[in-house]
């Protein structure tokens, strides 16, 4: 790997006999499954938000490059990040909580499916505006630098943010002062109902990176084992200074966000598109390997989906936050909150 | 005491700072090697070196996109914008970001970054370089908002952004670097959030901040000489916003005119005569006057740059015929 010539991967795995293959399985499965009770939560009319947007398809992505990373590390993720989170050691009730508007939720409601975060996961936040995230990842670099701890950090978004001019600044900067980052395009081929090709000339994303003098790689998205090692190499160079870019292939199974039925694309092409599934990848290869037997497989996903039913039954239960608690956070905990309008009339109106 | 402008003020807080607080850093174009566009950073690059002291690409979102990440992860960065006219290259990072992370994600976390810039006519700069856009600012909450307009506040203004727990925008004005004082720095300042009560009159109270204070000192004066006593407010900090200060002295005055350098139509002074009108309405003689920018950019012509702000003239003028007296011809 060098700075002036990308490389594409295809195949490389690890030998079976240390595969972590199983755990990548479970991984995956618990997001697929995760992504699918948010649907439903959605047809239930439980969810507070209606930009849900979901991941599946995108598992490999989030379960390879999440296993690449150590406790200390931080990431920033875009609108389509249950995945991520989940794979970085979220707990599925409290995330479904805060996609459902509840108190019991990681921000208290405040946040949903679009601003989600958790700074003792390294999680620092979910965002709703392409490309929104990723200097944050650059902030984070200094610091780890300044402060000498080995953390990387990580910024996840999709092929759309290739458009936006801050992901160029940002690995301009992260290059420049070889900071410990990695930026990891989940390329799912749709920025909303925009294809790729249709967004730009040259889709082979990587190549932009290898330009700015990151080390850049290029995977498919379908062989999670493919994804996790090209992730560890890469993030291990960040750790020693070197900063990456991942491109990972994937398709994006479903709609832009839950109500799109993707009038932009034929049905040819989604169906092979799902034929893509890095699930189903993972567990024909469990199986022909001999790592798992299909009964084994299925305990696992009967397992996941009984977690993951539980997690829309805390969310149905859990209590809205309270009124009042909308104007807490605005500011540090020790400043005044801002003055409510009510109050604010009240105090016009209460003339003598 | 001893003489500073304030421009050695905003030096020596950040030099002061980053002696204090080894987590203080600064990053933007040409703060480094260059010295700051109008040398507020000069030599700190030697003093504190580069790691503390970064140098940037011209990326105006990612430098203060980078500051978010950096205050989330335990620095205090300091992010220079060059000109407050470019804010709008930054306002997804500054208004989306660090003004909205601490709420959206339920209080889990702040973002204590200061992001010095300054505004402002004076230097025939255009209408690029020249603009006064802390509305955008105060109209965002989340965003803590400070303007000094003295030398003593160039200072301690900025050595308390930089113990805030929210993020700051500070922003300085371009025609005050030179500006000289003489301050006691030992002296304890007003606390953070409070205006400065900068002179007592009891014919009418004039609210302003930044660059115009002088403007309104200067207009104070003459209408002294005529038989008119202003109060004057410098508000410091426009987020928080002292308003009892000024609900106390306008409603024993009972005259208000709000002065600033911003175009007129939905600024900060429109904000302010809003406020005053509302909650001191029973005590007012008259209207709440706004004297503020034209609604319209501003020119490289001296001429037209000038008359497109207040000026003490307009200030003094309007504060007469608020009053009853006539303008002086």
């Amino acid at each position: 790997m060098t700075n002036t010539s990308p490389i594409e991967r295809t195949g490389e795995r690890p030998g079976a006999s240390n595969s972590r293959l199983p755990e990548f399985y479970r991984t995956m499965r618990r997001i697929r499954t995760f992504e699918e009770r948010v649907g439903e939560l959605f047809v239930r009319g439980q969810s507070a938000g209606s930009m849900l947007h979901l991941s599946i398809g995108e598992e490999a992505a989030a379960a390879g490059v999440s296993a690449a990373m150590r406790p200390q590390d931080t990431f920033t993720t875009h609108h389509r990040g249950h995945g991520i989170f989940l794979a970085r050691g979220a707990e599925p009730a409290r995330m479904m909580a805060e996609i459902g508007g509840k108190e019991a939720g990681y921000c208290h409601g405040k946040g949903g499916s679009m601003h989600i975060a958790d700074m003792g996961l390294g999680h620092l936040g979910a965002n709703a505006i392409v490309g929104g995230g990723i200097p944050a990842v650059v902030g984070a670099g200094l610091s780890a630098r300044h402060h000498a701890s080995g953390a990387v950090s990580i910024a996840f978004f999709g092929d759309g943010a290739t458009g936006q001019g801050v992901l160029y600044e940002s690995m301009n900067m992260a290059a420049l002062w070889g900071l410990p980052v990695v930026f990891v395009c989940i390329n799912n081929q749709y920025g909303m109902g925009t294809r790729i090709d249709q967004a730009t000339a040259n889709t082979a994303l990587h190549e932009r990176a290898a330009a700015f003098g990151l080390e850049a790689m290029s995977v498919d998205g379908i062989d999670v084992e493919v994804v996790a090692d090209a992730a560890r190499t890469l993030v291990e160079g960040a750790r020693a200074g070197r900063p990456g870019f991942l491109a990972i292939s994937c398709y994006r199974f479903y709609g832009h966000a839950r109500k799109d039925k993707s009038p932009y694309r034929d049905e040819a092409e989604e169906t092979a598109g799902r034929l893509r599934d890095p699930v189903g990848h993972a567990r024909a290869r469990l199986i022909e390997t001999g790592l798992a037997a299909q009964a084994e497989l299925d305990a696992v996903d009967a397992d996941v989906a009984a977690e993951m039913d539980a997690t829309i039954d805390f969310t149905i239960a859990a209590t809205e936050p309270p009124l009042a608690s909308m104007f807490r956070d605005v500011y540090a905990p020790d400043e005044p909150e801002p003055e409510p309008v009510r109050t604010r009339i009240d105090r016009v109106l209460a003339r003598d | 005491m001893i003489e500073l402008t304030y421009r050695d003020a905003l030096r020596k807080a950040l030099a002061d700072a980053m002696t204090e607080d080894p987590s203080v850093i600064l990053i933007g174009e040409e703060v480094g090697r260059y010295g700051g566009a109008y040398g507020v950073t000069k030599d700190l690059i030697r003093e504190f070196g580069p790691e503390r002291v970064i140098d940037t690409p011209i990326s105006e979102p990612s430098i203060v996109g980078a500051a978010v990440g950096a205050a989330m992860t335990g620095l205090r960065p300091v992010a220079e914008l060059m000109y407050v006219d470019f804010i709008g290259m930054t306002m997804d990072q500054l208004g989306n970001q660090a003004a909205k992370i601490r709420y959206m994600f339920g209080g889990q976390i702040g973002v204590p970054m200061v992001l010095r810039t300054q505004g402002g006519t004076g230097r025939s700069a255009g209408a690029q370089h020249s603009q006064s856009l802390e509305a955008y600012v105060m109209h965002t909450p989340g965003l803590r908002l400070a303007m000094p307009a003295t030398v003593a506040d160039a200072y301690h203004l900025l050595r308390q952004a930089l113990r805030r727990p929210d993020p700051v925008v500070f922003i300085e004005h371009k025609a005050l670097y030179t500006m000289k004082e003489t301050v006691d720095l030992d002296a304890e300042p007003l606390p953070w959030g409070r205006a400065a009560v900068r002179r007592e009159g009891g014919d009418l109270v004039i609210v302003t901040y930044s660059r115009q204070l002088h403007y309104v000192m200067d207009a104070a004066n003459r209408l002294a000489e005529q038989g008119v006593e202003a109060t004057v407010i410098d508000l410091r900090t426009l987020n928080p916003l002292d308003f009892d200060t000024i609900r106390e002295r306008v409603n024993a005055v009972g005259r208000a005119m709000v002065v600033s350098e911003g175009v007129m139509t939905a600024g900060v002074a429109a904000e302010l005569a809003a406020r005053i009108s509302e909650e001191c309405f029973d005590y007012l003689e008259d209207p709440v006057v706004r004297v503020a920018g034209e609604d319209i950019p501003i020119s490289v012509s001296v001429a037209l740059e000038t008359g497109s702000v207040p000026g003490p003239g307009l200030i003094a003028e309007t504060a007469l015929r608020l009053t009853g007296k006539r303008a002086a011809a």
